[in-house]
């Protein structure tokens, strides 16, 4: 009895698994159209998901247009474009922005979006106490006023060139006042996907938003995974647990994904200035010709060449080449061993000199100090290379100004304006450099603005501030059947607005 | 039948002390020639292994003609590396080693001749540092005083100490009862010496495959500290470094991580079996365990 029941509990278990592969088999149409997922790869995990309460470049590469939107929003190729705001008026004199506000747009747990929000979120961020990472996006705000539920006039202190393309930072995105001190664990917004979960040290979840004020979402589901380890993200995409990963931290295996038909490899800028870093507040680099000799004595063909195989642009100031306002100033520190030894020379340095050269993890600072150490080893310059882990990159070099040398890219947008900081790690002051920034800020006209990012890219450049060595490329690889991802990197961003599969 | 056993036991012993001397003899070739290599380093290199500014045109050559194990992401030859390596590693071990025995073998002499509460607090102390897992206590350690060769020195040294303490303290415990021991003591020696003259030449033979047992550990360790980049530090070459930079290019350059991984597993393996040869030499105990068989 008990043979015979489990004889045909066997035959009918197998039957259901032969119709389980029936169905399977003949359903694959089905199930390759109904691919609405997407897990995307990223180096580092952010340590909060509040855009308005940290620096890390990851939250916004988690949350930026995804989970949070701010009036305005920054577009593929850098331009600005209307978001929460639907339209804006200037003032004549350049003081009063009024912002036309969006209607029926609603937060993701429910609350209505209103001028109050907005107004909320402006003075929280320029607020004494505001955690904000970069409170200068709102120095130039004098006062935001409510005239009704759906307009908000901001006032400035001063003409702000740059105010609508400040307010589209992810720094600068509109939280609502219900739930904005709980933002950095379970992040509420108003954009097309909702926060569903994360994993700590693993990945984020987020969801598609059904109530998006916008066209919405295509996918249903989207998944953040943090995997810093280059060889082990290597092999997650080529076994496809990766959908895409869009910074891809190993230029060498790129040729490996273009040979390869199931991926896309796709090549874009970034608005990340990679640079030498000079303490220049240090001896012997508080002096020029020392400065000017590392700068004549790094090769930056052979650095692009040999840390990133070749995927990067050269600059010769802190300025994004795909930028119209660029100067190329390669030419003014050329190659050139010979006049490096010379300037040292003259710098009482003939002898030699023996330097620190501080290297954070990512292989562009890894790689590019090996070669540049070999590089000022040729001119005399023996640098010595210590590796250290972002916390004590941050700690040591960036907020203790405690190095020589190191190597870092500096990826936020349009950031010259970092060599006017008296507080930061350069340690560059130069009231000439200051002034043009200065009047920068207070120029609206785009002719004049342009002269004056040309003039201070020019004196960074001639004070030999740090050595410009590229602009980091974009190196994405994704899977080729998905479209619609971003293939430059005009902010720190993994817009999935308008991402989708393709059958 | 009851003949056969008795004629094949000396073949049998013959043959299996043939064989330690073989592990011996293979062992000692394989050391031998990788100081000769480390030593060759010093004086010559097929190519330099450093070479300012760095060819970067020539990378990842691979192995032909000019460069027998190919070229790294730099262009640098790998051979030489590999050569400056050998150096870097065994200087590492060797030293780390010394510190173990300068420091572990004193200890353990000093704990056997004393006993009592000193001998329990040595060992105890000892064995706290025994319980922390190796390489963890190498990492902690240069994580406390930065990474490089000597740090990383210092950490695996500290982590011998205990080893040789050990080893020593058991070994000369056992000889303190002895009657030459205490015709010593009879004689009016003290502790100190008799550990020296009457202790010491008695455990060297223990000690001396115990330190090269240690010896392949240190280049083991050094490797999977460079691995991790706590150990030697850029531009000085280390096999553990090569490893772990060449792993994004296994696919497409497979010998910028075969000929490290190679070099290691070679160096390690070679006195591996100079330890079990040297230990089946030199132990006593376990050749008259091996004749009573």
């Amino acid at each position: 009895m008990r043979k015979a029941l489990g004889r045909s509990l066997g035959r009918s278990l197998g039957s259901a698994a032969l119709a389980v592969a029936l169905l399977t088999g003949l359903a694959p149409h089905a199930a390759l159209a109904a691919k609405t997922d997407v897990t995307i790869g990223m180096p580092l995990e952010p340590p909060n998901l509040d855009p308005t309460g940290g620096a890390a470049a990851a939250i916004d590469e988690v949350v930026y247009a995804n989970v949070f939107e701010g009036l305005t929003r920054i577009g593929p190729d850098g331009s600005v474009l209307p978001a929460l705001a639907a339209s804006w008026d200037i003032s004549d004199d350049g003081l009063v922005y009024t912002f036309s506000l969006r209607e029926g747009v609603t937060y993701h747990d429910g609350t209505a979006f209103d001028a109050e929000d907005v107004k909320f979120s402006l003075d929280r961020a320029r607020a004494e106490d505001s955690t904000n990472a970069q409170k200068a996006l709102f120095a130039a705000i004098a006062s935001v006023d409510v005239v009704d539920p759906l307009t908000v006039k901001v006032t400035l202190s001063s003409p702000a060139g740059n105010f609508l393309f400040n307010m589209g930072w992810g720094d600068a995105v509109i939280v609502a006042s219900e739930s904005a001190a709980d933002n950095a664990t379970n992040p509420i917004g108003t954009g097309p996907f909702k926060f569903v979960n994360w994993v700590k040290g693993d990945h984020v979840e987020l969801g598609r938003n059904p109530d998006y004020w916008g066209e919405p979402a295509q996918l249903e589901k989207a998944t953040f995974k943090f995997i810093s380890d280059p060889t082990a993200a290597f092999a997650a995409m080529m076994a496809e647990d990766l959908d895409a990963y869009p910074n891809f931290p190993a230029p060498e295996t790129l040729s490996q994904f273009e040979a390869d038909a199931r991926f896309a490899v796709v090549i874009g800028s970034t608005e990340g200035e990679t640079i030498l870093a000079i303490n220049n507040g240090r001896a012997p680099f508080d002096d020029i010709k020392v400065r000017q000799a590392l700068a004549h004595a790094v090769d930056r063909q052979a650095v692009i060449d040999g840390a990133m195989f070749g995927y990067g642009t050269p600059i010769g100031t802190h300025f994004a080449p795909h930028h119209p306002a660029y100067v190329d100033l390669t030419g003014q520190y050329s190659y050139d061993p010979e006049k490096a030894k010379a300037l040292l020379a003259e710098a009482g340095h003939g002898d030699g000199l023996t330097v620190s050269l501080k290297l954070p993890p990512p292989s562009y600072a890894r790689r590019g100090g090996e070669i540049i150490a070999q590089q000022l080893a040729a001119v005399g310059v023996t640098a010595e290379i210590a590796n250290l882990e972002w916390a004590q990159w941050i700690a040591e070099p960036f907020k203790g100004k405690d190095y020589d040398l190191t190597i870092v890219s500096h990826t936020e947008p349009m950031d010259i304006g970092i060599y006017a900081r008296d507080d930061y790690y350069f340690d560059y002051h130069s009231d000439a450099f200051k002034a043009i920034m200065e009047e920068l800020n207070n120029t609206t006209d785009p002719a004049r603005r342009t002269e004056l990012f040309q003039d201070a890219q020019r004196q960074i450049a001639d004070d030999a501030v740090n050595v410009f060595l590229f602009e980091l490329a974009k190196a994405g690889v994704w899977n080729a059947k998905l479209k619609g991802l971003w293939a430059n990197s005009p902010v720190q961003a993994n817009d999935l607005t308008g991402a989708y599969w393709e059958d | 039948m009851s003949t056969e056993p008795l004629t094949d036991l000396p073949r049998q012993e013959h043959g299996r002390w043939r064989a330690h001397h073989l592990s011996l003899i293979i062992g000692a070739a394989i050391t031998l020639g990788v100081i000769a290599i480390a030593l060759l380093s010093l004086v010559w290199t097929p190519h330099d292994p450093n070479p300012t500014p760095l060819p970067i045109a020539e990378r990842l050559k691979p192995p032909a003609g000019a460069h027998w194990f190919g070229t790294d992401i730099y262009g640098r030859d790998v051979l030489s590396m590999i050569m400056v390596g050998a150096r870097n590693s065994i200087l590492v071990a060797l030293v780390a080693v010394g510190i173990g025995v300068g420091i572990g073998v004193p200890l353990g002499l000093f704990a056997a001749a004393r006993r009592g509460w000193l001998d329990d607090f040595i060992m105890r102390v000892n064995d706290l540092v025994f319980a922390f897992p190796a390489l963890l206590l190498a990492i902690m350690i240069t994580a406390l005083l930065g990474p490089g060769a000597i740090n990383a020195i210092i950490a695996i040294g500290i982590f011998n100490i205990p080893v040789f303490a050990r080893v020593t303290r058991g070994a000369a415990l056992s000889l303190w009862t002895r009657e030459y021991v205490l015709a010593a003591r009879v004689a009016g020696k003290g502790s100190a010496l008799i550990s020296i003259e009457h202790i010491l030449p008695n455990v060297l033979n223990i000690l001396v495959v115990q330190a090269t047992i240690q010896f392949s550990l240190g280049i083991l360790a050094e490797a999977a500290l460079s691995y991790v980049g706590l150990g030697t530090q850029p531009p000085m070459s280390s096999w553990g470094r090569m490893l772990s930079e060449s792993q994004t290019m296994f696919a497409f350059a497979p010998h910028v991580a075969i000929f490290p991984g190679l070099a290691i597993v070679v160096t390690v393996l070679g006195l591996n079996l100079l330890g079990d040869g040297l230990r089946d030499m030199l132990d006593p105990r376990l050749r008259r365990e091996r004749s009573a068989q």
